[in-house]
């Protein structure tokens, strides 16, 4: 029987799928709808500061013919009356009292989050996330990405939150920021009751080539949004990563947020440790209708699996995540076409000669368009493997018996590294390379 | 089986012509566009006459640099925006696209050249460069695909150029031959207009090149001739009764459709003899023009005609029914068709030998016939030293240039007949020719 219940430190709701504080979560109109389509979780569009927004807002950035893989904002937060809102949390709670409602604040000073923490207690809040991420107008007056940046401060202000709150706490930290760990570990300190990453990376989406200005054009002007969207979520993977390794940080949960759309990205936000996850673009982009795949996906996967509960595979791949020097050096791949499925486009061939090692060989014989693998100058980079365009054509193939293991690590112990410019143990020696005259063989 | 009624007005007759490639809209050429995988040494640029960089322009279409897109096109291909249409893709680049390996279908990519270069049409962008002029004149005979082609490369080169073309409108075939479902004659004249408001080569209409004297005037007058004639008039075939009134030639009669549209009056029953693709094509029209009843007659196998599989599939689409195996030995009729007498054919050890014991008639009262056409062998014989093959096809080198220095050639003149796409290719080439050769 599976579970998809959790108790994201001290916030029950009826599953992970949690909607990120954005334009979807403005209104309890929307919380209510998302929620009867089956999210079971909202996090309110940012109450605080009274704030004036722009029109025109967002710009997308399309791949061939993708819309929105990327996404950037220069939206503020709620611009609604704060006793609206409060109403309205109060509406929800009645409709969905098993649902989490958590309320996304961002004020200044200390009165102002303790009085804003009654209001939003008053009104049934789950839970409260603090906004220390948004990089885009509010940092500018000190709020959002600002404090994000600043582990200190980020600390003082939950504490002041804590002392305040007799609800959860849930920090929401930026990107913006070289190492994700000081914030993580300030808000730790603080007392938080819980992480949630990312928020918006600060982005300038696209130039508009006739008027010079960046997307989204205000009167023909632009500043610097917040990036999101699909183009993302590796950067938020990697400091969900960071936290969740951390021996501090790593103990409180995590939310993970940036660029989740299917239910695999879900099973892999959770696989790196975060036990809710939060959904804005891709809501932005097909409506709340999507946590349908998400749900079916999740299910789908723990049966397969035998999981009851999100927490029986929570955190699953992180021991998988090392540092570079604990990867085993005797490993050994090549890359294998199978003749069967190449439909000819050389792709591979191209991209390896060109930007790779130079290890694909087009056919002597002209009747066909079928290259092959140089097996001796083949590094197993996986390459060709990623252009190809027909699924499983190129494959990785094993090719050592996995029976030796030999780290960087273990060779920096024994000593054994290379240590001039022109050492036998460094990895390219005696590798093939062209002379650069090959090159001029080649018409064009 | 009549599919199609009878077409009374333009609009009707546009009906039943509706363009087989339609221009695509933006939204679906950028879809299409992001399609194209990008294949290193392309097998579409490979399989074209022209080598158009189709990859590139591909790409130019989808990163909204069309005008980009189109001077890729036309830098290969004078009449690019046409062969996006005319083209016979199937078994050209659309052909050789990789995806067709995977079962998946290929690129259109005819039809995303012919987006491109209409945009760019419509919108005149001028993006061609007339050379800086060196003194020297070019004539070119004949205004068809070859002759256009010829005319804009040497422009380029700096070249003044008059065309002397028969008929009152440019483009030969693809205005005058081409079926009208592939494209229309507005599409065929903007291309040629918009090419020669840039790049200022003049075409005299009505201005058939066709005796010793006239071809004095133009040795007298210019450094170079280049001959881009096409075929002649459909050959006789010299059956009992082929005078009688309702018998056609095909390219007469395509000509005629292309020309007066709805106006031409099709009988009920029409018999096309032929196995070409201009035999698919006269069928597939006489079926949309509305005869009730079109038989397409070839002499060999369904396997054995010259025409492509897709042409074929079209005439059958719209409603014509074939019989092989047979040749006609006779038109009957009382000074009007009535008929076609055919004989049975078989092969008999490897040659086709007509069974005259076996013989019927097909009622009819129309008579096509895209049987070949003649070469235009009389102006050929007008010039002196003109080399040419027992095909009747003018002789060139790797330069395009006949055994007469002063005349060049190409198109249908030296290969028999062939596709737009091959005269354009042509043209092109023997202007560069020329230019090689005048400036030794």
């Amino acid at each position: 029987m599976i579970d998809l219940s959790i108790d994201f430190g001290g916030i029950k709701a009826p599953n992970p799928f949690w909607l990120a504080s954005a334009p979807p979560t403005n209104s309890g109109y929307q919380i209510m709808k998302a929620f009867e389509a089956g999210w079971g979780g909202a996090v309110w569009k940012t109450l605080g500061v009274p704030v004036v927004n722009v029109s025109s807002r967002y710009g997308s950035l399309n791949y061939r013919n993708t819309r929105m893989m990327g996404f950037n904002n220069i939206e503020l937060i709620t611009d609604r009356p704060l006793a609206d809102n409060l109403r309205e949390i109060e509406e929800v709670k009645k409709y969905f009292p098993d649902h989490a409602v958590i309320a996304s604040l961002m004020v200044e000073s200390k009165a102002e989050w303790e009085q804003i923490i009654k209001d939003v207690e008053n009104a049934g809040a789950d839970g409260i996330e603090l906004n220390f991420g948004c990089p885009h107008g509010m940092c500018e007056r000190g709020m959002g990405s600002a404090v994000g940046q600043e582990p200190e401060v980020l600390k003082t202000i939950v504490g002041w939150v804590k002392e305040a709150a007799n609800i959860p706490v849930i920090t929401k930290l930026s990107p913006n920021i070289s190492h994700i760990t000081d914030p993580g570990l300030a808000a730790v300190q603080g007392g938080t009751d819980s992480i949630s990453l990312i928020n918006t990376i600060k982005s300038i989406v696209g130039i508009d080539l006739d008027s010079y200005a960046p997307y989204p054009i205000v009167d023909g002007k632009g500043s610097n949004g917040g990036y999101c969207g699909p183009a993302v979520k590796p950067i938020a993977m990697h400091m969900l990563k960071d936290l969740a390794q951390h021996p501090e940080i790593g103990k409180v949960p995590l939310s993970g947020i940036g660029g989740i759309e299917t239910w695999r990205d879900v099973v892999e936000f959770i696989l790196l440790g975060a036990t809710s996850v939060q959904v804005c673009t891709a809501v932005m982009h097909y409506g709340f209708g999507i946590v349908r795949e998400m749900e079916a996906g999740l299910r789908q996967f723990m049966e397969e699996k035998n999981y009851s509960t999100i927490y029986d595979f929570a955190g699953k791949a992180l021991p998988n995540v090392t540092d570079w020097k604990h990867l085993n050096l005797k490993h050994k791949v090549v890359a294998e076409i199978n003749p069967d499925k190449c439909i000819g486009c050389d792709l591979c061939y191209i991209s390896c000669d060109d930007g790779a090692h130079q290890a694909i060989a087009l056919p002597i014989d002209t009747t066909n368009r079928i290259p092959s693998i140089i097996e001796e100058n083949c590094v197993g980079c996986n390459l060709c493997s990623l252009v190809c365009p027909v699924e499983d054509c190129i494959t990785m193939v094993k090719r050592d018996d996995g029976t030796e293991s030999l780290t960087w690590h273990e060779r920096t112990l024994n000593d054994d590294i290379p240590v001039t410019f022109d050492d036998d143990r460094a990895g390219g020696k005696g590798h093939f390379v062209p002379t650069p005259e090959d090159a001029l063989k080649h018409k064009r | 089986m009549a599919e199609y009624k009878r077409p009374k007005t333009e609009a009707e007759f546009k009906k039943n012509f509706k363009q087989k490639k339609p221009l695509m809209n933006d939204t679906e050429a950028y879809y299409e566009a992001s399609r194209c995988l990008f294949c290193y040494d392309a097998p579409c640029v490979q399989a074209c006459p022209t080598s158009i960089d189709i990859p590139l322009f591909i790409k130019q279409i989808h990163t909204d640099n069309i005008t980009g897109a189109s001077k890729t096109i036309f830098d290969s291909n004078w009449l690019g925006n046409a062969c996006g249409v005319v083209c016979p893709v199937g078994v050209l680049c659309e052909g050789a696209c990789v995806y067709n390996h995977q079962d998946v279908p290929p690129i259109q990519i005819g039809r995303l050249q012919n987006y491109a270069t209409n945009k760019t049409i419509d919108a005149d962008k001028v993006i061609f460069k007339v050379g800086e002029p060196n003194g020297k004149k070019i004539a070119i005979i004949g205004a068809g695909p070859a002759g256009i082609a010829c005319a804009c490369e040497a422009r380029t080169l700096g070249y003044e150029v008059d065309i002397y073309e028969g008929k009152e409108k440019p483009s030969g075939l693809t205005v005058y031959g081409i079926a009208p479902y592939k494209i229309t004659n507005e599409e065929v004249l903007k291309e040629v207009d918009y090419l020669q408001n840039q790049l200022g080569f003049n075409i005299k209409y009505n201005n058939a090149i066709n005796s010793k004297e006239e071809l004095n005037v133009l040795e007298k007058g210019y450094d170079v001739i280049f001959i881009g004639v096409g075929l002649g008039a459909t050959r006789h075939l010299g059956l009992d009764g082929e005078d009688k009134n309702g018998v056609v030639g095909a390219v007469e009669f395509i000509e005629e459709l292309r020309m007066k549209h709805h106006e031409v009056k099709i009988p009920a029953k029409v018999v096309v003899l032929g196995g070409g693709n201009t035999a698919m094509d006269a069928a597939s029209e006489a079926a949309r023009m509305g005869a009730r009843k079109t038989v397409l007659a070839y002499r060999n196998s369904r396997k054995k005609m010259g025409a492509y599989g897709f042409e074929y599939d079209l005439a059958i689409s719209a409603g014509v029914d074939s019989l092989f195996n047979v040749t006609p030995i006779a038109i009957t009729g009382n000074g009007k068709v009535e008929g076609v007498k055919f004989a049975k054919t078989e092969m008999v050890e490897g040659k086709l030998q007509t069974n005259m014991n076996n013989t019927f008639v097909v009622r009819c009262d129309m008579v096509i016939k895209a049987t070949g056409q003649a070469k235009q062998g009389h102006l050929y014989d007008l010039i002196d030293g003109l080399d040419i093959d027992n095909k009747t096809r003018i002789k060139i080198n790797d330069e395009f240039q006949t055994s007469n220095p002063i005349y060049f050639a190409g198109g249908d003149a030296v290969n028999g007949g062939a596709e737009v796409v091959n005269a354009a290719y042509d043209g092109k080439m023997a202007a560069q020719g020329i230019h090689n050769w005048l400036t030794k």
